[in-house]
């Protein structure tokens, strides 16, 4: 078959199509968002009557993905690293139960941080769950192992984690397709007991899933994506993980790899390979995308056995993505420098862009809470938190989805009054409800912004799923009516909005001021497709 | 002369063994370095060599700068990266977007760019400090591409100018680029492929008299 150019994260979503998947629930975040994008705008998904859903967060895309597979069919879910801390509940517990139809979780974790508020590992994730994982190094191995994955889980009836990183989710290559493969048909599990986890039974399928991990083991021992490569050197001897085998053959190009090396993309890791590698080589080097889990595991408590060099010996950098240099460099080989950047160049971050509607929200603020200070402004996750830069400065935290309602409400129960919360329509959506509910209980005092742009804009304009109804869901859970504002985020609007927003910050309970105006990008697009299709 | 130490034959096997071509992509988010990306990637795919490109989406899209790493090669690529002081080629659509890649290119690697700053900051430098950064690299070609694209009266197609200029030094027949180009706008109409296609040809153009014209100096020497 004809090789396609494919995003990382399009090999996984085509790997899903071709692999009989049935559906697949994601809420976006990058790196991960191309996954759902490419089955949503696959014509042969929809052909195939492949349900692809957007979801209100990702512990209800997971739980849905569980549900498809009770019935018997194949179901992915998809997220970024911190959508998985999300969706965790869940997640730990579907290893419990166990999948019935192919059941594959694919975490996208962001090394370097380069569109997230940390770096975890969600490795770490599948080793506590206990779920196998898949780690692809290239964009075929991850177009492979969805088919590889389904039928694992499966096979043994687990969820299967698939674990790439930004590097892999958004670099294109050529991939081989496969035949594809016919969807299931509906069968509930054998035994309707199995998604029960009352205690009584949670025990029983708590020891048989612990019982299993031999066989995930003998797996990974004889699995396509684990390699035990010989090597004439036996000076050093080379583990990677995941993609970190590229960063380290990029540096073999010309010459032969005279070490032995073993590549693991699959876990729960393969002892007996470590073992022989550990046992015919002088000094061992662990090279990891991310957390440096084989090389703790290795190194044990007392890290008393031989020389291990990797990412907690400073061999590697302890934080951060690898590239081709820093693993030579691990390797004692010769890595160019390049250039220095000239002085003349500038920092550019990234900023709200020109006619954003959230500019003229968070000034309007500025100038409303100026009497108070700005010292009490909580905010969130999406475009909006680019506030925090100059030129406007305004928000003092961003930690994690829905945290800006409930950090202003910790301030005011500690005695900032008034405190204030600015959140995105979609983040509200997402994780917001339940805090501002918390709020109502109490009779914070506390004036919540649902920034309405009518849209998830920072991953790409995904649909929101309040959108419409904000109001009515602020009402349905107890905020007054008369509290609820909505305003139009123009400049012309300036003053009458800063009298609204002073009014409210005045009041003594929780009051919901909506600015609403469409994303400039979305608003753009939509206009450019119509006058195309005119 | 030294390089005649090694057989003429020799040589030509070699080139026809290996190419290799890693490119820096740069610009600043929404300047359509991605559609420089797609036209090459597309045209090599056509020309049946290996790819890859690494890409980047999310927060930094918003008006911050941007790059993508695009490798092809006739044999297998492992990194998605390019490693430091190894590209060939950074291809910028911002002048001082082409140098915040220096590292990555290699000591005889060339740098194509665009002149018209985009100005988003209130520190941006001098174009004047800019241009002389770019004047003391060995091999550069760099011109106005929006002024070209205004010219053609195609203002958006800076991009396919840019792409034009780079394409002397890509080991791609300039016909692939084309239907590339073909492929990539079709959807949009003839117009619109016919524009970028003009672009690219006026970008290719100013880069052949740039090269014939260093070549005269040399021999004036």
């Amino acid at each position: 078959m004809q090789k396609v150019l494919l995003l990382g994260d399009e090999a996984i979503a085509q790997g899903g199509i071709d692999a009989g998947m049935s559906g697949i629930f994601a809420y976006p975040g990058t790196p991960s968002t191309e996954i759902t994008e490419y089955v949503i705008s696959s014509r042969e998904a929809k052909e195939r009557g492949i349900k692809a859903c957007w979801t209100a967060n990702e512990k209800t895309a997971m739980e849905a993905a569980l549900g498809m597979s009770y019935a018997g069919k194949r179901a992915m879910t998809c997220m970024k690293h911190v959508g998985l801390n999300v969706a965790a509940d869940p997640f730990i517990n579907s290893a419990i139960t166990g999948a019935n139809g192919g059941f594959i979780i694919v975490a996208a974790d962001d090394p370097s941080m380069h569109s997230s508020q940390n770096e975890q590992d969600s490795r770490f994730f599948g080793k506590f769950a206990f779920i196998p994982i898949l780690e692809p190094s290239n964009q075929q191995e991850a177009y492979d192992m969805v088919f590889y994955g389904f039928d694992f889980s499966e096979k043994y009836g687990i969820p299967v984690l698939i674990r790439i990183t930004t590097r892999l989710a958004h670099s294109r290559a050529g991939v081989t397709r496969n035949e594809s493969k016919q969807q299931n048909n509906i069968k509930q599990p054998a035994n309707l007991r199995q998604f029960v986890l009352l205690p009584s039974i949670a025990r029983k399928q708590y020891k048989d899933l612990l019982n299993k991990q031999k066989y995930f083991e003998e797996e990974s021992e004889n699995s396509p994506f684990n390699k035990y490569y010989e090597g004439e050197d036996k000076t050093k001897g080379i583990i990677t993980t995941g993609i970190a085998y590229n960063y380290l053959m990029e540096n073999f190009q010309d010459t032969k790899l005279p070490y032995p090396l073993l590549k693991i993309s699959q876990y729960p890791v393969p002892v007996k390979m470590i073992k022989k590698l550990y046992d015919e080589c002088d000094t061992i080097y662990v090279i990891e995308e991310g957390f440096p889990v084989v090389e703790e595991l290795l190194r044990g408590i007392l890290d008393n056995g031989k020389k291990i060099s990797g990412r907690m010996d400073g061999g590697l950098p302890r934080d951060g993505e690898l590239n081709p240099n820093s693993v030579a460099r691990l390797l004692g080989m010769k890595a160019k420098d390049g250039r220095e950047i000239p002085s003349v160049v500038t920092p550019r971050p990234p900023s709200l862009c020109i006619g954003c509607p959230h500019t003229d929200s968070v000034l309007a603020l500025k100038e409303a809470i100026s009497e108070y200070g700005k010292d009490r402004v909580f905010s969130d996750i999406g475009c909006y938190t680019l506030s925090a830069l100059p030129p406007y400065e305004m928000i003092n935290s961003c930690v994690d989805m829905g945290a800006s309602i409930t950090m202003a409400k910790g301030a005011y129960e500690a005695g900032i009054v008034p405190s204030v919360a600015v959140i995105g329509d979609s983040t509200f959506t997402h994780s917001g409800i339940a805090g501002l509910l918390d709020a109502v209980k109490d009779k914070s005092n506390i004036t919540v912004f649902i920034l309405d742009n009518e849209t998830t804009a920072m991953t790409g304009g995904q649909p929101s799923a309040a959108s419409g109804r904000l109001e009515d869901i602020c009402k349905g859970i107890g905020v007054e009516s008369e509290h609820i504002k909505i305003i139009n985020p123009l400049k012309r609007n300036h003053e009458e909005n800063v009298k609204i927003i002073k009014e409210e910050l005045n009041y003594d309970g929780v009051s919901v001021i909506i600015p609403r105006r469409e994303c400039i990008v979305t608003q753009s697009q939509k206009f450019r497709e119509k006058s195309k299709s005119k | 002369m030294h390089s005649n130490a090694e057989p003429e034959i020799q040589r030509k096997i070699k080139k026809q063994i290996i190419m290799k071509k890693d490119i820096i992509l740069a610009g600043v988010g929404g300047q359509g370095i991605l559609s420089i990306a797609a036209a090459i990637g597309l045209a090599a795919v056509e020309s049946g060599l290996y790819l890859k490109q690494a890409e980047v989406h999310g927060m930094s899209q918003r008006g911050g700068d941007v790059q993508s790493h695009l490798r092809l090669s006739d044999k297998e690529i492992f990194s998605d990266l390019i490693p430091r002081g190894r590209a060939d080629m950074i291809i910028s659509v911002e002048p001082m977007e082409s140098l915040r890649y220096l590292p990555m290119l290699s000591e005889d690697g060339w740098l194509i760019t665009n002149t018209k700053p985009f100005i988003n900051i209130s520190n941006y430098p001098s174009l004047e400090s800019i241009i002389s950064e770019i004047e003391s690299l060995p091999q550069k070609i760099y011109l106005d591409a929006d002024e070209i694209a205004v010219r053609l009266k195609s203002p958006k197609s800076a991009n396919m100018v840019v792409l034009g200029a780079a394409s002397p030094y890509l080991d791609i027949d300039f016909e692939k680029l084309e239907y590339a180009i073909k492929l990539l706008f079709g959807r949009k109409g003839e117009e619109v492929v016919n524009a970028n296609i003009n672009s690219l040809k006026a970008g290719r153009e100013y880069a052949d008299k740039q090269i014939s014209k260093a070549k005269e100096q040399t021999t004036d020497v």
